[in-house]
């Protein structure tokens, strides 16, 4: 991965940021790819997700005081570059319209998730009515 | 096909006409430097959120492919930390062709030592680039261009680069007409001027809007000295180099580490070949070099900066942005040129394109910087001060070495240095910061402790720069 370019580099399986940790600014990810693990109870670190360049996260901790709400962990080499909290929400009091581009990412993920939600909820709506039907059948037999 | 819907001049209720753009509005770029590319980037992604449909041309003759000054816009060529970081968020990543080296540190040199501060975080970001491609005699190799980059992002976001010099702006029935060098002429419903100082454009419209004034310059220096990236790497390291001299007349002195080649970049008054033979000549700047030779310059120029904000920079239907508008005073004239064209954007898709408008949706933009140049001259009086007197030189750098050495707690002289050198912050703020109760009583015992005939306090310091 080319030395001169901005952010830095992580290496395959180096944390760049961990779930429950504090968090006072986002990131970008210039190069490579990330992955996006949480901790659930009984099963270790589960893999949500996948970020690829241009990738934008962290995001919650600028506009909330919470902590970290996943661990994202590099997938091979990657270079992250840093958006300090103070000096980006500074920037927003001068040009709101900075925060756009943040508003849409996370309207996309909504959808995302929304749509995850929702697959998720036929699909277990497809198993009960399967099991009825199931019982039924054992029933009439 | 688009439907076109004029519905260009509305009566606002009171009597005023309000000009707006509308579906189909035509809007007139000079230039295709930064100012004028995120002008055009900005415009046409808020017309698109609001679905408004609107044609761009930029008017731009250079490539910004050709090595040396053809392809050159005379710049020292860095993006601020504060500027990297916006871009970011707003989705515009600069790619490793394009950043020749990131930055995560300064190295201040002094005749009482040297002092390396890095950056408040552990990454690079701080972008030195090319505004062309590369400097004369630099090798093809995978370079683009910071200002072809931009362009090259504009058009694809359906801009049309007119690749003809624009010859003279006349009006015709309220609304500017632009003429090229081939003779044809084009009306716009806005047209922005975004050359720099450097550019004749400047001279040959400055009469195009009512009641504009040019703003005022300062000449500097500029030059590139081929070293190869392996000597650059081994003696400059992924810093950039700052440096204190008490030499008359001159301002600021950095070298800025890109690739092959570093660059020089000088401020001062009335400079001159003699205050660049001083500067060259001088040790601090001789011992950044192998064997302490300063090698022949590849490549130089005496650009002129911005250095007071222009007049008036709008009227119906015309703005100035970037350098010709208002720039920070001799810091981040591109995060200038992004804020004022993005300020000009927004005033123009969703205020209207009357001087009135832009006076209250772009102005205050212009002002904040106006104002913060102001305190900036305050900023630059101590620094010449510091410059050139040897106690508070030697104050400084003994401050800003020791805060260096020790890890963690506040680090008042470093953060202040660091500010002043990025621009990273506004002048304000460095201001304010240097005001607080601590700041002098720490610097005045530093000067105190660095003045004692004898002992440690008066050794030459030097922090660690990688040699």
């Amino acid at each position: 991965m080319e030395g001169s370019a901005l952010g830095r580099v992580y290496a395959d399986g180096e944390v760049v940021v961990r779930q429950g940790e504090p968090g006072d600014c986002m990131f970008t990810l210039q190069e490579g790819r990330l992955e996006v693990l949480t901790h659930q109870e009984g099963r270790g670190e589960v893999q949500i997700g996948i970020m690829e360049k241009g990738a934008i996260f962290g995001e919650m901790a600028i506009f909330e005081r919470e902590v970290r709400s996943a661990t994202v962990r590099a997938l091979g080499e990657a270079r992250v570059l840093t958006i300090d909290k103070k000096s980006f929400l500074r920037r927003i009091q001068e040009d709101p319209s900075l925060a756009f581009n943040l508003v849409r990412i996370m309207s996309k993920r909504i959808r995302r998730l929304s749509g995850q939600a929702q697959d998720r909820r036929a699909g277990s709506d497809r198993r009960t009515l399967g099991d009825r039907r199931h019982t039924n059948r054992r029933t009439s037999a | 096909m688009r439907m076109f819907t004029r519905r260009r001049v509305h009566g606002t209720g009171n009597g005023t006409k309000r000009l707006e753009l509308t579906d189909g509005s035509r809007v007139g770029v000079v230039g295709g430097g930064p100012a004028g590319s995120f002008f055009s980037f900005f415009l046409l992604s808020m017309a698109e959120s609001i679905d408004l449909e609107i044609d761009v041309d930029i008017y731009e003759p250079r490539f910004f492919t050709h090595r040396g000054p053809a392809g050159c816009n005379h710049c020292g060529g860095i993006i601020s930390e504060s500027l990297v970081q916006m871009l970011a968020a707003e989705g515009i990543n600069l790619p490793p062709t394009v950043v020749q080296q990131g930055i995560d540190s300064y190295v201040l040199h002094t005749d009482q030592g040297d002092v390396t501060i890095q950056a408040p975080r552990d990454e690079k970001r701080i972008a030195a680039v090319y505004r062309g491609n590369g400097p004369r005699e630099s090798e093809p190799v995978e370079v683009a261009g910071f200002d072809r980059h931009l362009l090259d992002l504009t058009s694809s976001s359906g801009a049309k680069i007119v690749k003809k010099l624009a010859r003279s702006i006349g009006w015709e029935e309220g609304r500017p007409r632009v003429t090229s060098v081939d003779g044809q002429s084009k009306e716009y419903d806005l047209l922005v001027m975004a050359m720099g100082v450097n550019s004749q454009a400047l001279n040959l419209f400055s009469n195009a809007g009512p009641g504009f004034g040019a703003p005022e310059t300062q000449r500097t220096f500029i030059c590139e000295f081929r070293l190869g990236a392996d000597v650059i790497k081994e003696w400059f390291g992924t810093s950039m180099h700052v440096f204190l001299l008490d030499i008359p007349r001159l301002g600021f002195a950095a070298i800025i580490p890109k690739g092959d080649f570093v660059t020089l970049c000088l401020l001062g008054d009335d400079l001159d070949d003699a205050l660049v033979e001083s500067v060259l000549g001088s040790p601090e700047v001789r011992r950044c070099f192998p064997g302490g030779v300063v090698p022949p310059l590849a490549c130089h120029c005496y650009p002129r900066i911005n250095t007071e904000a222009a007049v008036r920079p709008f009227a119906d239907r015309m703005v100035w942005i970037g350098d010709c508008g208002v720039a920070r005073l001799y810091k981040d004239g591109i995060g200038s040129a992004y804020r004022t064209a993005k300020a000009a954007a927004k005033a123009a898709v969703f205020h209207g394109v009357s001087g009135d408008s832009f006076k209250e949706h772009f102005w205050p933009a212009c002002r904040s910087l106006d104002v913060d140049n102001s305190i900036a001259k305050v900023v630059f009086g101590v620094t010449h001060l510091i410059q050139h007197s040897k106690v508070l030189r030697r104050g400084v750098v003994r401050m800003t070495v020791r805060e260096q050495a020790r890890k963690g707690g506040t680090k008042q002289m470093s953060n202040v240095l660091w500010d002043t050198f990025t621009g990273s912050a506004p002048y304000r703020d460095i201001l304010r910061r240097t005001m607080n109760p601590g700041f002098p009583l720490a610097l005045g015992w530093n000067i105190v402790a660095g003045s004692m005939p004898f002992g440690r306090g008066r050794r030459k310091e030097k922090a660690t720069n990688g040699r």
